[in-house]
């Protein structure tokens, strides 16, 4: 390219539209009205600062770049498209893709400048590949567990949390070591290896409950190696873009660790599912069952009725059929909303995502905090698909594993409907006494065709209601 | 150098604190697109891997930047596709009918 003077302050200049579109692109996500302005801000943005990126002179070759751009898009488009199911995977592999971006970056930067690497330089730049391989191999293993290529069941051995720790200290010993004493180069492989295994064992212990809080620690970390490739490469815009990532992982983490009741260094060192051992000894108490005739019944009498969605609403795909039920109950007169859980789900407002998706208002979709005072007036609390969210033993029960995570009081409401295959234990493993309440009905079957039978029940023989 | 890196430690604190501001209100209902979106904005690390392919410095800078690259660039693409299309469907209420 022919120099001409200027182009650096151009380029400086579209990197610092880009940080300030960057802000105001998060800023306008705090509501849904403003949202997607917030995706176009995010937009121009991004295309600015790849714009004023290969403007700059020391490029000397367009080739690869334009190639791998190409193929980048080419990939991305299908990972745009996939089906809102499958967003949980699709996010964790982004992650992925993120942090393999960083981690080669960060290791073609410091051959580039080995053995000569400032201390300073150095601790930024394994901070970017330890982070950056862990997320790398630890979202890998989230996508595939949530796309059910690999076992969704927590492996645990003893010792784990000693063993991963252990791994982990001794790539930040190495790490450490390589700042003191940079001409030891080949002892980066570790740096990168050491991690890139803690990755995968990080996931193992790791079970479908626990998943938003991964996902969001995943986040962290990839924001936070963005970031620490900011530093490495003195990139300001890289900075502000990995720190506001981070910080939106951060705040996302500490949000399912207090809806899971863990505590956040728990949920920081990767010790999640360990500490859930299911107690066995269940002993076969009676319940109260209805068929769908006996629950459309009883909705079409109510006056106000709460739907709590979980995972198992998710799997049946029966987000739907559920929509179909939203607009027979509400033609009637009928109040109906949707009570989401934090960690309803497999990622941090996954409900709320595919419940948008069935055209439900998003109004009517509460927060866990804004709709529990609303359950001692609320006629039916339907729950499909959600267990343990649903348990009042964490109000109540102090020998409980669950005791003390936050939970939806359905248990206030007139009457509550638990929608569910059969009577085994959700993902905790622990029992729900929700089920043997006298004013619980349970529904047993698969989410989507007893939902569709209520709703052909009301549509079919329940116009008296 | 030294005084470079310091500027930056500034940035990223500042950065931090505004994300912490900001992010803490978006409301839970947008969490999922909210994720979604800082992916995508995360990826402009594609920056650093245009760089690192193009100045073609060693073999092994060009083929690791390549590669970032076409990582990077399916997260901005990929991600702000799904971000507005998550975003698309979030309809409020219609005015009561009577």
């Amino acid at each position: 390219m022919t120099p001409f003077p200027g182009t650096d302050t151009i380029i400086e200049l579209t990197y610092l539209i880009a940080t300030a579109l960057f802000v105001m692109s998060l800023k306008w996500m705090s509501s849904p009205t403003t949202a997607r302005h917030g995706v176009w801000a995010g937009e121009l943005g991004m295309l600015l600062a790849i714009v004023g990126t290969l403007l700059n002179r020391s490029i000397v070759d367009y080739k690869w770049v334009a190639i791998a751009l190409v193929l980048g898009t080419i990939i991305g488009v299908p990972l745009g498209k996939v089906h809102m199911t499958a967003v949980p995977q699709r996010t964790a592999l982004s992650h992925a893709f993120g942090a393999c971006c960083v981690t080669l970056v960060g290791t073609a930067e410091f051959y580039l400048r080995a053995p000569a690497v400032p201390k300073f330089m150095m601790s930024v730049l394994s901070m970017e590949v330890i982070l950056g391989s862990l997320t790398f191999t630890g979202s890998l293993m989230a996508a595939g567990k949530l796309q059910e290529i690999l076992p969704q069941r927590p492996i645990i051995f003893k010792g784990q949390n000693y063993v991963n720790l252990g791994m982990l200290l001794v790539a930040i010993g190495l790490a450490v070591f390589l700042v003191l004493h940079p001409d030891r180069t080949y002892l980066f492989p570790l740096i990168l290896a050491i991690p890139l295994l803690f990755g995968v064992m990080m996931i193992i212990p790791i079970g479908g409950a626990d998943m938003p809080t991964v996902i969001s620690l995943l986040n962290a970390y990839a924001g936070l190696s963005a970031s620490a490739m900011g530093f490495v490469l003195d990139s300001k815009l890289l900075i502000v873009a990995g720190a506001l990532d981070g910080a939106s992982g951060l705040i996302l983490s500490v949000n399912m660790s207090k809806a899971m009741n863990r505590s956040f260094a728990n949920v920081l060192f990767g010790g999640f599912g360990v500490e859930q051992v299911a107690k066995g000894a269940q002993e076969a108490r009676p319940v109260r069952t209805a068929s769908p005739e006996e629950a459309a019944e009883i909705l079409s009498v109510a006056s106000k009725v709460v739907i709590v969605p979980g995972y198992g609403m998710a799997v049946a795909q029966a987000q739907h059929k559920v929509r179909e039920l939203y607009d027979n109950l509400t033609k009637r007169g009928i109040d109906v909303k949707f009570a989401i859980h934090p960690v309803a789900g497999r990622m941090p407002g996954h409900m709320n995502v595919l419940l948008a998706e069935a055209d439900i208002p998003y109004d009517k979709l509460l927060d866990m905090d804004e709709i529990n005072g609303e359950f001692p007036q609320t006629d039916v609390a339907l729950i499909i698909g959600a267990n343990d969210v649903t348990n009042p033993a964490a109000r109540t029960d102090s020998t409980s594993p669950i005791f003390g995570m936050p939970i939806l009081d359905v248990d206030k409401a007139h009457t509550v409907m638990v929608i569910k295959r059969s009577m085994a234990a959700g993902f905790a493993g622990i029992d729900n006494p929700l089920y043997y309440l006298d004013k619980t009905l349970m529904l047993f079957g698969d989410a989507k065709g007893f939902v569709g039978s209520i709703v052909r029940e009301l549509s079919g023989g329940g116009t008296h209601g | 150098m030294k005084m470079d890196l310091f500027t930056s430690a500034y940035v990223f604190l500042l950065a931090a604190f505004v994300g912490l501001e900001v992010i803490r209100r978006v409301s839970p209902l947008l969490h999922t697109p909210l994720m979604s979106l800082t992916n995508a904005l995360d990826a402009i690390a594609v920056v650093g891997a245009i760089l690192l392919a193009g100045e073609h410095k060693t073999t092994l800078s060009t083929v690791l930047g390549t590669i970032a690259i076409v990582a990077a660039t399916s997260n901005v693409v990929g991600g702000f596709f799904i971000t507005d299309r998550m975003l698309k469907m979030f309809k409020a209420s219609r005015a009561p009918k009577t």
